[in-house]
């Protein structure tokens, strides 16, 4: 067993568990917050995405033991259905969405995602290794390759994550 | 996944130590605990090094850089001299997996992936790099995404990674710190292993061994390509990929580092072929030239045949484009 101190959407918690409890399971079946969804468990499909120390990550590929002490935003912890963020909006707005099971991973990951290319980050697709210049919609979809849709959402997801990207450059 | 203590390690020559009496580093996790949830790895210890002092890139003595082993994969890519001075490192790394895996994935970690085949990951199958001495069914198997290099009777797993293809292009050097607490260095080039007869043995690493940096020698001159050919655009491994750093001078090749990914068992790096481009007018048939010295010895299993002529022409077209000539159809 091991015991981890945890600040999940700016609330302390403690977790006792099995040294093999990945970050995952112990946000969904330990913590409750089963917005961050379980999909391959394999770091291939993106649901488990959530922000660990302000960059998105799987999940599903880490064990909760490995983050003593860290900051852990999740998809909870970006808005309520009653106060969405401006990305939750976004994708109603755009609907972007069909069954919904991706949504906060695509969300979470597009939040992490919009920060890495206001920084300057290149991607694969960038021309030059210089810094971003334009979010453009093949940069969308190369930075969130990491994110699959299987009802295929996703020109409105690109379309959703677009208008957040202008509206906060 | 089987069961297995936790450690968090607060210094390298401890964490070294420890791992020597059995168990495993984990530092990103993005393979290993994908590896341990299939049961095809199943340390009994786990050493965290993942807050050692080792996530620093900084400029070294004689013009070069060292990244240290925790640096990810992401802050690698993005770091402004990697930009600058070492696009092919860039590059490479951007084409490789996804923004979260990035984001978690070490410099360290990544030079320790394990291949992809699919016999290695199904622990239901034969594997002689997972269990020595049972077999290899990739062989007579499914065997589409498999070496063509650098294989043996025993094993024809693809070293799957991108980055280490890159850095035995700028011939980096890894740092490793030993249970007894020494430190030495082997080039990138030397790092990776052919199967042979011993496929368990993915690289030089001895029990307990660390990888506590990569070191990269003084920018070399030239222009920086790392072009990955695969089943889908993004977020999938390399059937064949290949880094090139061309320099072209007074209409001659004055140098060409190149190596490849996908390809081998290992990143593989032939200066055969650098040796016949260099000194040379570039014309297409003498990247032909270097296409036949590089795949003299590939040997298809069937499935993957194709990558032969795959590589020939990836190889055609970088450096028809590193020579700014118009690539070959």
């Amino acid at each position: 067993m091991q015991t981890t101190s945890l600040h999940i959407n700016g609330e302390e918690h403690t977790l006792k568990a099995d040294s093999r409890t990945t970050l995952l399971d112990a946000l969904r079946n330990h913590l409750g917050l089963t917005g961050s969804k379980k999909g391959c468990d394999h770091g291939q499909c993106g649901a488990c995405t959530v922000m660990v120390n302000g960059r998105r990550i799987n999940s599903c590929l880490t064990l909760a033991c490995m983050h003593d002490g860290d900051e852990i935003v999740t998809i909870e912890g970006l808005g309520a259905p009653e106060e969405l963020s401006s990305l939750q909006a976004a994708f109603v707005a755009h609907d972007a969405f069909q069954c919904g099971y991706c949504t906060p991973g695509q969300i979470c990951s597009a939040m992490g995602m919009i920060e890495e290319a206001q920084t300057g980050w290149p991607s694969y697709v960038s021309e030059t290794l210089d810094d971003l210049k334009e979010l453009s919609d093949e940069e969308i979809s190369e930075r969130m390759s990491g994110n699959l849709c299987r009802c295929a959402a996703y020109p409105n997801i690109v379309r959703a994550i677009r208008q957040i990207a202008k509206e906060t450059e | 996944m089987k069961p297995f203590d936790y450690v968090r390690s607060h210094d390298a020559a401890g964490a070294a130590e420890a791992v020597a009496q059995g168990g495993s580093f984990i530092a990103g996790g993005t393979n290993l605990l994908d590896l341990m949830k299939l049961e095809v790895m199943t340390p009994d210890k786990l050493v965290d090094i993942g807050r050692l002092n080792m996530n620093e890139i900084s400029a070294t003595d004689d013009g070069g850089l060292r990244v240290g082993a925790l640096v990810t994969n992401s802050d690698c890519a993005a770091h402004d001299t990697v930009r600058r001075d070492y696009g092919v490192l860039s590059r490479a790394i951007l084409a490789g997996a996804s923004g979260q895996l990035r984001n978690k994935a070490t410099t360290g970690g990544n030079l320790c992936q394990r291949t992809r085949c699919y016999y290695f990951y199904d622990p239901v199958m034969p594997c002689n790099k997972r269990e020595p001495g049972s077999g290899c069914h990739a062989m007579n198997g499914f065997n589409r995404i498999h070496a063509v290099l650098g294989t043996s009777e025993a094993c024809i797993a693809t070293y799957p990674g991108d980055m280490a293809v890159a850095l035995a292009t700028l011939d980096a050097d890894v740092e490793i710190l030993s249970a007894e607490g020494k430190t030495r260095s082997v080039p990138v080039r030397d790092f990776h292993r052919c199967p042979g007869d011993e496929p368990e043995k993915d690289n030089v690493l001895e029990p307990g061994d660390l990888i506590t940096a990569v070191t990269l020698p003084p920018a070399r001159k030239g222009s920086h390509f790392y072009r990955k050919v695969r089943d889908r655009s993004s977020y999938a491994f390399a059937l064949v990929s290949v880094a090139a750093i061309i320099n072209v001078e007074d209409e001659k090749i004055a140098s060409a580092a190149l190596a490849f990914g996908g390809l081998a068992t290992k990143p593989w790096r032939d200066p055969e072929v650098e040796e016949v481009l260099i000194g040379e007018r570039p014309s297409l048939e003498l990247f032909e030239k270097a296409a036949d010295i590089l795949l003299a010895d590939a040997k298809g299993q069937g499935s993957n045949d194709f990558k032969i002529p795959l590589a020939r022409r990836t190889l055609t077209a970088v450096l028809a484009e590193g020579c700014g000539m118009e690539a070959p159809l």
